[in-house]
């Protein structure tokens, strides 16, 4: 299979996970977040355990207006490109649900940022018939808590903007994802109060990129997250709204 | 930042610390007052703890930089693990320069603890085959170190137990093979004696020499064991099918070859299972067996240099309380008498030690603080039963010091300042510049407190 996969914000653990089981299959890579000297470290690695050709450059969700010329450089760079993984996001903090500022970044960087460079994937992949978006989205777009709310309202949005992509894309046969992890070990929750079942990054990224040779447009990891989601979108409102959670 | 307990490889002793793990390179510092890296935990005691101070996980930062294929040699970060490592460059026909007993230890571990392998009387320890360090200092900032650059703070850093900074990348030069296979031949000896000529037999000896000593047999038999003599296996030594191509040290046809996931201890055992009886009968049924294998025969590297790494968390067969390893050398002239007076004294104890190796060491090399020097180490697994150990422990501390030795700190839990002082002599030389790179003392561990390392001014 030759798969060349670009990888937007590379540098989460979770993506250097997906990254190298992309790698391990083949795969050429792309590699974008705002931090090249990061970049950098990750592709001579990843290139050095699977001999895979690895690119990196500079990307940053926010500043939507250079996305357009971003994605015609990766392009030109990688003109087979095939896939793309959206694995960027910023959790913030409490503090995001009542000064807005926070809260903007928040929603710029999980929602706004991949809607806005979803768009020129889709317009690049559709006439051509074929390629996959994957979206790292998360449980916690599935029910809107307290303890983080502003979060999971933008991943809530971009699981939906996914839906709608799908539905789009499917007549053209460009594959959609949505990724929705529980609990992983990384950076983001490193340290974090109240976390269970945490998973590691490598057995999250294995599995996305597995879910490509599989028939699920939403992919729940690890598995029991589906059901642990699904009692969770159930409690009536009028308990739930009464629930610290 | 993650508040938790945590130990070494020996369990023991077990600390509240606190945590970071960076996982970018940019952020492998801590501004906190105390703090210690921390590469696998390998280390048997209290190095790479910190109570109730900050340790700096490293195993996030473990990026593969750079391989000169054509010359061997290989630029990493300090995170990585010798078995990754290998994973890359064992195809392309290099093999690290020095090896621990298991490949789950990260390199800047094994630059920390300037760990020696079974050759270290051939090709001296691995500081010896690092070209270059990345430090990262007390205020930040980025030096590199090696014997040419900042020597001074290369050889207080190689063996330096993680005082010095924090080792972001490392240099290594790595030696050929050609092939994964390993060309081994076992020479059984019936006491200690037979045995200290074996591993003195140039006849006998290879690049790779370690011997087993059954720790339980006593009284004429004491000190018997096997030696275990191997190099990495020639071209020509190799049969037909076993080819230069044949890299993978899992598949084997012939030797023993051994199954890809590795099983693990799933609880504690309770103490009573290591005892006596049934470390006696498995050493006697390991002495018979082991020893009969006198002709040379081919096996994987795995095999050869990381037997232990086959069942994971073996750790946990010590039981709750954990272990203490003691590992001393004793230097070539009094070698003799001082790992018999050691091996009485054990077998006087009836405290079982389920494993003891012994091995040769050669010339002791540039690293300050760092254990090798030319003689014969010993290591021994110790469960902790009761306190009566450590009464046992400070006895031996005695009879090495008499002899001139030294305990090594990487797997030490319990050493007093005082003898640490007396076996370290080039520990002053450490001293005045550690103070001049980090004069608040910044860089310190459990250990480093209870050795009260780095407190006083040179
Ligand atoms: C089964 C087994 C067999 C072994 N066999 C041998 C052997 O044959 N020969 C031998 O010499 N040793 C041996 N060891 C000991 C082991 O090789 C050393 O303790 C080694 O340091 C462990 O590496 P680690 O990554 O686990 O380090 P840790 O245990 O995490 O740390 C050990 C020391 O290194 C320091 N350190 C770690 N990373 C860094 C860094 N990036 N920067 C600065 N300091 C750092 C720590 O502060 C600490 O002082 C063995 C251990 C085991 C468990
Ligand atoms: N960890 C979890 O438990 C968990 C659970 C569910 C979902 N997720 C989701 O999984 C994904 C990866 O998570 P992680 O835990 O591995 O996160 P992480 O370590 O915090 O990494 C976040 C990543 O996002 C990138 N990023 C943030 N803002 C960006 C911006 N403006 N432009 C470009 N890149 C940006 C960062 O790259 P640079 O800083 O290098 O630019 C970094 O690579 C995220 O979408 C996260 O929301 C995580």
């Amino acid at each position: 299979m030759s798969e060349a996969v670009l990888i937007l914000g590379a540098t989460s653990a979770i993506a250097r996970a997906t990254a190298a089981a992309f790698a391990a299959r083949g795969a050429a890579l792309y590699l974008a977040s705002r931090d090249l000297d990061e970049l950098e470290r990750i592709s001579a690695d990843l290139h050095l355990r699977h001999g895979v050709e690895v690119r990196y450059g500079l990307f940053d969700a926010e500043a939507t207006e250079t996305h357009e010329a971003f994605l015609q450089a990766v392009i030109k760079a990688m003109p087979d490109l095939s896939g793309v993984v959206v694995a960027f996001g910023y959790l913030g903090d409490q503090q995001a649900a009542r000064d807005f500022k926070l809260g903007a970044k928040v929603i710029a960087s999980n929602f706004t940022g991949a809607a806005s460079i979803l768009s020129y994937c889709a317009n690049y992949f559709e006439p051509l018939k074929h390629g996959f978006i994957i979206g790292i989205s998360s449980v916690a777009g599935d029910r809107g808590r307290q303890s983080n709310y502003v979060y999971g309202a933008a991943k809530g949005a971009l699981s939906l903007y996914l839906q709608g992509l799908r539905n789009r894309l499917f007549a053209s046969g460009v594959r959609v994802i949505t990724v929705k992890p529980g609990f992983v070990d990384t950076a983001m929750t490193f340290g974090l109060p109240g976390l269970f079942l945490v998973a590691s990054p490598q057995a999250i990224g294995e599995r996305i990129a597995r879910a490509l040779d599989k028939s699920a447009d939403v992919v729940y990891l690890p598995w029991f997250w589906r059901y642990i989601m699904l009692i969770i979108q159930h409690i009536p409102e009028p308990i739930f709204k009464r629930l610290k959670l | 930042m993650l508040v938790t307990p945590l130990s070494g490889w020996g369990r023991y002793p077990v600390q509240s610390c606190e945590v970071e793990r960076p996982e970018r390179y940019a952020d492998l510092y801590s501004d906190a007052a105390s703090v210690i890296a921390r590469g696998q935990g390998r280390s048997y005691g209290d190095a790479a703890l910190n109570e109730n101070r900050r340790v700096l996980l490293t195993e996030r930062v473990n990026r593969l930089l750079e391989l000169d294929a054509d010359n061997g040699v290989l630029r990493a970060e300090a995170g990585v693990t010798l078995a990754e490592i290998l994973e890359v460059i064992a195809p392309h026909g290099w093999f690290l320069p020095v090896t621990p007993g298991t490949k789950f230890v990260s390199l800047g571990g094994c630059v920390a603890a300037d760990v020696h392998g079974k050759n270290h009387h051939h090709d001296g320890s691995f500081g010896d085959h690092v070209a270059a360090i990345e430090l990262i200092l007390a205020d930040g900032s980025r030096v590199a170190c090696s014997p040419a650059e900042n020597a001074e703070l290369f050889r207080a850093t190689l063996g330096g137990m993680g005082l010095t900074g924090i080792i972001g990348e490392v240099t290594l030069r790595l030696i050929p093979i050609a092939s994964s296979h390993m060309m081994v031949r076992h020479h059984a000896a019936a006491d200690l004696e037979q045995l200290f000529q074996h591993l003195q037999n140039p006849a006998l000896d290879d690049r790779y020499t370690v011997a087993w000593i059954d720790s339980m047999a006593g009284g004429a038999q004491l000190g018997r064991g096997i030696a275990m003599c191997g190099h990495h296996a020639a071209k020509e030594e190799l049969p037909v099918g076993l080819s230069l191509s044949s890299f993978n040290s899992e598949e084997l046809a012939g030797g023993r070859s051994r199954k890809k996931h590795a099983r693990a201890i799933p609880f504690d055992f309770p103490a009573w299972m290591m005892n006596p009886f049934s470390i006696g009968a498995f050493n006697a049924f390991y002495y018979r067996r082991e020893g009969k294998r006198q002709q040379p025969f081919l096996t994987g590297y795995d095999s050869y240099f990381y037997p232990l790494d086959a069942i994971g968390q073996w750790n946990r067969m010590y039981g709750k309380r954990g272990f203490v390893q003691y590992q001393c050398v004793i230097p070539d002239a009094t070698a003799f008498d001082g790992i018999k007076a050691l091996l009485q004294e054990l077998s006087g104890s009836h405290r079982p030690s389920f494993l003891a190796v012994l091995k040769r060491l050669g010339a002791q090399g540039r690293g300050l603080l760092s254990f090798p020097m030319a003689g014969y180490t010993l290591a021994l697994d110790l469960p902790i039963r009761d306190d009566g150990l450590f009464a046992l422990l400070d006895r031996l501390d005695e009879t090495v010091l008499r002899h001139g030795g030294r305990v090594y700190l990487a797997k030490d839990a319990r050493l007093s300042a005082e003898s640490f002082r007396a076996m370290y002599p080039r520990y002053g030389e450490w001293l005045k510049i550690k103070n001049a790179v980090d004069p608040q003392n910044r860089f310190s561990s459990s250990l480093s407190r209870r050795l009260r390392i780095g407190e006083e001014l040179s």
